[in-house]
């Protein structure tokens, strides 16, 4: 399928669809990232997403479906529009990964996989973000935050609520 | 972003182009870049491989396979085409080295690759990601276009007449997929559930062909190795493990970080001198000291050589080089807890014994942890993980009971401080979420 | 491969290399147990519980990818390896819901198996079990999650033996889940093959399922009633007050010609015997025009004396019979021979779906030019013309993907559809819808006689250059263009030859001579010597009306009495049903179908599933039929026969040569007392004694089948034992007609349909239902 009217998607992801399934000796290969783009792009894999991502790639939904759902990155539902990723697992938790997650879960009022009601925040505990020498670390979307203290959390969730996070998209 | 360190104790090979804005292809070449892949082309296969193999480079993923060797496996002549597929998918808790290694050295990578797509005779390579690294991606995505631009990846690379690409990408999600044939099936698009071996990856690996897997560590250290000759570098590890090593040091030490240190190097001294001992005044109380798989020391058993082998003899493993130190505040069911909670959470769920088993060990050690645990269930934990180990489809299983039955073994006393109702004796002020 | 020496438990073994251990244990007789692993499927390892020890290896290893080697030192069973497995099914039973007592699998269940034999009693967990409400994914497929333990074999035999790949596995870890395509439903073949493989009860049948426990049944192995392939099915069946009813379909010991499958008709088609509003008394239509019911004797009489008095008044010509093609051999034996000694007509035919007379007389007594079922597993080399195989003959379906699978079979596919096979074809040939014989003019070298391209050319070379090639053609091929077909195909080094006809016993309602101008073993009706020697009858000689002819002569006034057994013309060839006012109408039948709601008497009818006798498949495969069920108030089409015979003075003894020829032993061998012939009559049965001692004895017609029938001179021992004996068609010669009538009807069954029949099949008509309203995603995958 080439950038066609019928696509969900915006002109330069469509481009970029059309492109990836070059990339590689089979087009398959480029579900995961496709997968990924989409998500950036729609907020979540949506039933349209899996449709036109098993279109695209030629395989049948349930393959689509079978493998988004192995990957912990990829959703099938909504999150908020910055998705707040706490590590806690063992280097994160020595240097108080669970007091930031807590720290997080009053300050944003919302628990594990919650999102906020301005749909502003999500809020995910995950499982070792490879940032485990300046631990705690926490992720929003695709951004690394180490070294973390509360009141530095603090302010991140400041800046990001006041428009000034960073985006890596 | 991550922050770098520094410590006189350090063997600056890998990590000697940090700091210094070799992401910066220009830079990059500055810094003695893209001459050992030139030095490669000019001296053929067999000096890559002799150099390899004289190098002692041992795999940095964790398993220590010799390098040279695995290379020199793969078949010189092949139906199907060959790949080098460089596993930056690096998910074992304790560990980020790669990380530093993308973020400051990504052309290494590349370099790294074409040397090893050169000397197994590949046209391709890919640069798997974990997904979490999305800047890094794009950071060896620029990398990637500005060695294309330059016309070092592509069509006759520095005019050998060989061509070479190379294909970036991350994952989405998934510590089984740094399993290497798991690894090949999240390439190709699939659920990240590993293959049956054998063939192994060197005979049939990627779409089918001879593939060549490496970390990406042992990726970047191939252009050092060329470039100081192999030899050299063998002389800077200890036996048997040559060169040096990335060791992320982190948990309660003054200053975590990522160090790189010679084969060999002293675990207590990495933890005292270089890790600067531990934090907040501080005692140890143990040790996990090649990522979150690895079976733990206690403080007594720290004085010991961080190589493949005395690791061994230690009763532990080298792993992925993350040294994770715990103070004597920490409560060992907590940390056993939260190490079995990874692997419930990441096992692919392909074989029953780690699929079920680390479900049953997440759920036993999490009641025991919460007080509600009985008598039997400390002999039941021991039971579940060694009736997991060497009984399942991957080595993620081990993962999950190697460390468990250390924990139970070393710290029983702790885990019997929990039982019949009895509180954490060392309760934080709020308690894990069990997800 | 060379064969390899190794040892298993201190024995020494002998294989293939490349056997995988699993199966050479197998075949030594050394159980290894597992659950992921199932033969021709593809390897998982996932299970561990056929785990081993093999020295020199550092941790038990997976006998089931583990390929023998020589020398390979095995231990299949330590305290070690008894250990492991029983630590895998306690992971397991520690979530596994223990409603065995209820559970469908309850007996026969592999989980269930494993942990009697390695003792995981213990509950080692204190946990709540994970509850999940069990879903309904199609009418015949339901999933209860809990009880999964996450083998894939559904999922495998779903995509890689089906090619409908309509299962696949969802989450991770301890969430890993079996879904369906359709999300929380199924879009696929409805097969069952998820259930059948299922080694635990997460897959269970909607027609079976919480009906009763498997040891409560009597399992009778038997032949489907539907398409023509001959599968075996073995129904479960219970007494109930009027009879026994079936319970349950399925492939139980796979042992049949159909190997490890069997589709939806053959597993679920069955529940058209249950129906409440079958025919149990018969109907004699009154003089208001209604039916009454009235007594066996009163209907009998009536119809016989009104049969009786047509021949003496009008001759048989103003008679006519048609047969079915689902009753036995011996019952369509025994028609033409009432038709033709009795009834003193030529006038008999049955709705032909493949032109079988054709390709007898294209074959001409060629030896060993006929395929059987079980070939098309094997053949290295296939060439598919017209059918669509995946709907009308789902069992060679099954076979042809397989081979291409496992053998790397070379399938050729030529068609005017994109049917589903050509996914497995090496090559696949579209043509147009009359260009089957153009076609095989261009396979034999004439390039002008289809629009030629590359494609054509390299599919003609790549068929001719095959050494050993098996063609399997449709009723696209009628007549000359059979005879142009096998031309072709002699033409080659070493070819065989499949029809394709429908329903489970039309080749031998064509063997049997339920045709106007041929007697059993297609004899023409003017060359009948022998036949006149054993029945010690006269035959009329010249042919009779054929089935449409009859219709036409009905409608002028010349049929006077029309005899259809298990039949349904009227509907299926859109008969007016006024042409049949003025013909005395007998029908047999389950059902008041439309043809019955015109007879003047209709006799209730038991199926194939309620009487023995033989069929053969459209392979030529003559199998033994089994009584499973029964209904009271029924008879079988055998014995209505007979009835009508001896009701018309004819000597029931001349008709069914029952007491002649046979060996039946009255118990003097053992000394048997009276009222021992109950189980008498098993000893027999248990020694392949037959007594036919009674003119409803089918295996009496049969031995006079044989006698006059030398197609069918097979060993009754292979066949009383369950086993297919192929059909001799080299012993058919007859010389090619000068031009015969196509009345080739195509049945054009789909996988959820099956004639008349079909449509008293409660479930298959909720599946037909629940496919009507197919979503893109089922289009899409075919």
């Amino acid at each position: 399928m080439s950038t066609s009217a019928t696509t969900i998607f915006s002109p330069e992801t469509a481009a970029r669809f059309d492109r990836l399934v070059t990339l590689y000796p089979v087009k398959r290969s480029a579900l995961i990232p496709m997968l990924l783009y989409a998500q950036d792009e729609i907020g979540y894999i949506s039933d349209a997403v899996v449709v036109e991502i098993a279109q695209r790639i030629g395989i049948s939904e349930l393959d689509v479906r079978s493998v988004l759902s192995y990957y912990s990155m990829l959703r099938t539902k909504p999150v908020g529009k910055y998705n707040v990723q706490v590590c806690t697992n063992i280097s994160c938790m020595l240097r108080d990964g669970y007091g930031i997650m807590e720290h997080c879960k009053k300050r944003l009022g919302i628990g594990h996989k919650e999102v906020t009601s301005d749909g502003l925040f999500s809020l995910e505990e995950v499982e070792c973000i490879g940032a485990c020498c300046w631990a705690p670390a926490v992720q929003i979307n695709y951004d690394f935050y180490d070294d973390l203290t509360t009141e530095k959390m603090d302010q991140i969730l400041d800046d990001y609520k006041a428009g000034r996070g960073k985006e890596t998209v | 972003m991550p922050r770098l360190v520094f410590h006189p104790e350090e063997v600056k090979i890998i990590s000697r182009r940090f700091g210094q804005g070799a992401a910066d292809i220009d830079k990059y070449i500055a810094l003695d870049g893209y001459k050992a892949v030139q030095t490669a082309i000019e001296k053929g296969v067999d000096w890559i491989i002799a150099e390899m193999k004289a190098s002692g480079l041992r795999g940095r993923g964790g398993a220590g396979f010799p390098t040279g060797m695995k290379w020199s496996f793969v078949p010189k002549q092949s139906e199907r085409p060959k790949y080098v597929l460089v596993n930056g998918d690096e998910s074992e808790p304790g560990t980020c080295k790669d990380h530093v290694i993308f973020l400051h050295d990504p052309h290494a990578v590349i370099e790294g690759t074409m040397i090893a797509g050169l000397a197994i005779g590949s046209k391709m390579g890919f640069i798997y990601l974990r997904g979490e690294y999305r800047y890094l991606l794009k950071i060896m995505e620029k990398a990637v276009a500005d060695a294309y631009a330059k016309g070092f990846l592509g069509k006759n690379i520095f005019g050998s007449g060989i061509d070479f690409d190379i294909v970036t990408q991350t994952g989405a999600g998934a510590y089984e997929v740094g399993e290497e044939s798991a690894l090949m099936e999240s390439l190709e698009g699939k659920r990240g559930v590993p293959r049956i071996k054998p063939p192994f990856p060197a005979v049939v690996g990627l779409y089918g062909g001879p593939t060549v897997i490496n970390n990406a560590e042992t990726i970047a250290s191939v252009p050092h190795i060329l470039l100081m000759g192999g030899e050299a570098y063998a002389k800077v590890g200890s036996e048997r493990n040559g060169g040096t090593r990335l060791f992320g040091i982190s948990g309660h030490v003054v200053n975590p970080g990522v160090y790189e240190l010679p084969m060999g190097y002293n675990l207590k001294k990495a933890i005292y001198e270089v890790g600067g001992g531990i934090s907040n005044g501080r005692k140890l109380k143990a040790v996990v000291p090649g990522g979150s798989s690895t079976p733990v020391l206690t403080a007594d058993e720290i004085d010991v050589g961080l190589d493949f082998d005395q690791m061994g003899k230690a009763g532990t493993m080298l792993g992925s080089g993350g040294i994770v130190v715990i103070d004597d505040q920490t409560c060992m069911v907590e940390f056993a807890l939260r190490t079995i909670k990874f692997y419930q959470h990441e096992s692919c769920g392909w074989c029953i014994p780690c699929r079920e088993g680390t479900d049953w060990l997440k759920k036993t050690i999490g009641r025991v942890h919460a007080g509600g645990g009985v008598a039997k269930d400390l002999d039941n934990i021991r039971y579940l993980a060694e009736n997991m180990l060497g009984r399942t489809f991957c080595p993620l299983g081990d993962a999950a009971a190697m460390p468990t039955i250390g924990f139970i073994k070393k710290f029983r006393h702790e885990f019997e401080d929990h039982l019949n109702g009895k509180p954490c004796p060392y309760a934080h002020a709020e308690e894990p979420a069990l997800v | 491969m060379a064969d390899v020496t190794f040892t298993v438990d201190g024995k020494k073994l002998t294989a293939p290399a490349g056997t995988l251990l699993i199966d050479a244990c197998k075949n030594a007789g050394i159980e290894i147990p597992a659950f992921c692993y199932y033969p021709n499927l593809s390897l998982q390892a996932a299970c561990r519980m056929c785990v081993v020890r093999i020295e020199k290896m550092p941790k038990l290893q997976t006998a089931c990818t583990t390929p023998v080697a020589e020398g390979m030192v095995v231990q299949s069973e330590t305290d070690e390896i008894k250990q492991a497995r029983k630590a895998t099914i306690e992971l397991l039973l520690g979530n596994h819901p223990l409603d065995c007592p209820v559970c469908d699998a309850g007996g026969e269940c592999e989980l269930q198996d494993m942990t009697f034999k390695y003792g995981a009693a213990e509950s080692k967990y204190i946990e709540i079990k994970q509850h999940r409400e069990e879903q309904q994914w199609s009418p015949v497929v339901y999933f209860d999650r809990p009880r999964c333990i996450l083998c894939y074999r559904c999922v495998r035999v779903c995509g890689e033996g089906m090619d409908v790949w309509a299962l696949g596995v969802e989450n991770r870890g301890v969430s890993s889940v079996i879904a369906p395509n359709g999300q929380d439903h199924l879009n696929c073949e409805e097969c069952g093959m998820c259930i059948d493989l299922c080694p635990v009860g997460a897959l269970t049948s909607g027609t079976y399922r919480y009906k009763t426990r498997p040891w409560e049944m009597n399992h009778v192995a038997t032949i489907c009633t539907h398409c023509g392939d001959g599968c075996k099915t073995t129904l479960g069946v219970r007494s109930v007050n009027d009879g026994v009813e079936i319970i349950r379909g399925d492939n139980r010991d796979k042992s049949g010609i159909n190997g490890d499958f069997l589709c939806n008709k053959g597993r679920y088609g069955f529940d058209f015997a249950n129906r409440t509003d079958r025919l149990t008394k018969p109907l004699v239509r009154q003089a208001d025009g209604k039916f009454a019911e009235v007594s066996w004797d009163k209907a009998l009489d009536f119809a016989a004396k009104k049969l009786r008095e047509i021949r003496e008044a009008k001759g048989g010509q103003a008679i006519g019979v048609i047969g079915s093609n689902r009753t036995t051999n011996e019952e369509n034996y025994l028609l033409q021979k009432f038709a033709r000694t009795i009834l003193g007509t030529n006038n008999i035919d049955h709705h032909r779906t493949a032109d079988y007379v054709s390709f007898a007389s294209a074959l001409n007594g060629k030896s060993g030019r006929t395929a059987g079922l079980r070939d098309t597993t094997s053949a290295p080399a296939i060439l598919l013309l017209g059918n669509n195989p995946t709907d009308q003959h789902p069992a060679l379906a099954w076979n042809l993907r397989s081979n291409v699978r496992l053998n790397r079979s070379r399938l050729y596919v030529a068609n005017h559809a994109e049917i589903k096979l050509r996914r497995q074809a090496k090559s696949f040939l579209q043509i147009p819808q009359d260009g089957y014989a153009s076609l095989i003019q261009y396979l034999g070298g004439n390039d002008g006689a289809i629009a030629a391209d590359d494609n054509t050319t390299a599919f003609r070379d790549a068929i001719r250059k095959e050494e050993s090639l098996l063609i399997v053609f449709g009723s696209e091929y009628r007549g000359r263009d059979i005879q142009a077909l096998v031309e072709f195909g002699l033409s080659l080094p070493n070819t065989k030859f499949a029809a394709l006809g429908d329903y489970a016993n039309s080749r031998g309602a064509a063997d049997m001579g339920l045709l106007p101008d041929l007697l059993p073993g297609y004899v023409p009706v003017n060359d009948a010597a022998h036949f006149v020697d054993e029945y010690g009858a006269t035959l009329p000689t010249t042919a009779g009306l054929d089935l449409l002819q009859m219709f036409d002569a009905a409608r002028n006034g010349d049929l006077a009495a029309l005899y259809v057994v298990g039949s349904n013309p009227v509907s299926r060839y859109g008969v007016d049903p006024s042409a049949l006012k003025n013909t005395f109408l007998v029908v047999q039948d389950m059902f008041l179908t439309e043809t019955a709601q015109l007879a003047d008497v209709v006799f209730p009818a038991a199926n194939l599933y309620e009487k023995a006798g033989t069929v053969t498949n459209t392979y030529g495969d003559i199998q033994l039929v089994k009584k499973a069920a029964d209904k009271a108030g029924v008879r079988t089409d055998f014995e209505l026969i007979v009835r009508l015979a001896d009701r018309m003075g004819a000597d029931p003894k001349k008709l069914v040569p029952f007491g002649r020829g046979s060996f039946a032993d009255m118990g003097q061998t053992r000394g048997a007392q009276s009222g021992e012939a109950d189980r008498h009559a098993v000893w027999l049965a248990a020694n392949h004694l037959e007594p036919k001692l009674s003119p409803f004895d089918p295996f009496a017609t049969l031995d006079e089948i044989q006698r006059l029938v030398p197609s069918y001179h097979v060993s009754r021992l292979e066949l009383l034992t369950g086993s297919e004996q192929p059909e001799k068609f080299d012993l058919v010669q007859i010389q090619p007609a000068a031009s015969r009538r196509d009345l080739v009807l195509p049945a054009e069954d789909t996988l959820f349909t099956s004639g008349t029949l079909g449509r008293y099949s409660g479930m298959l008509k909720d599946i037909v239902e629940s496919h009507t309203t197919p979503n893109p995603a089922e289009t899409a995958a075919d």
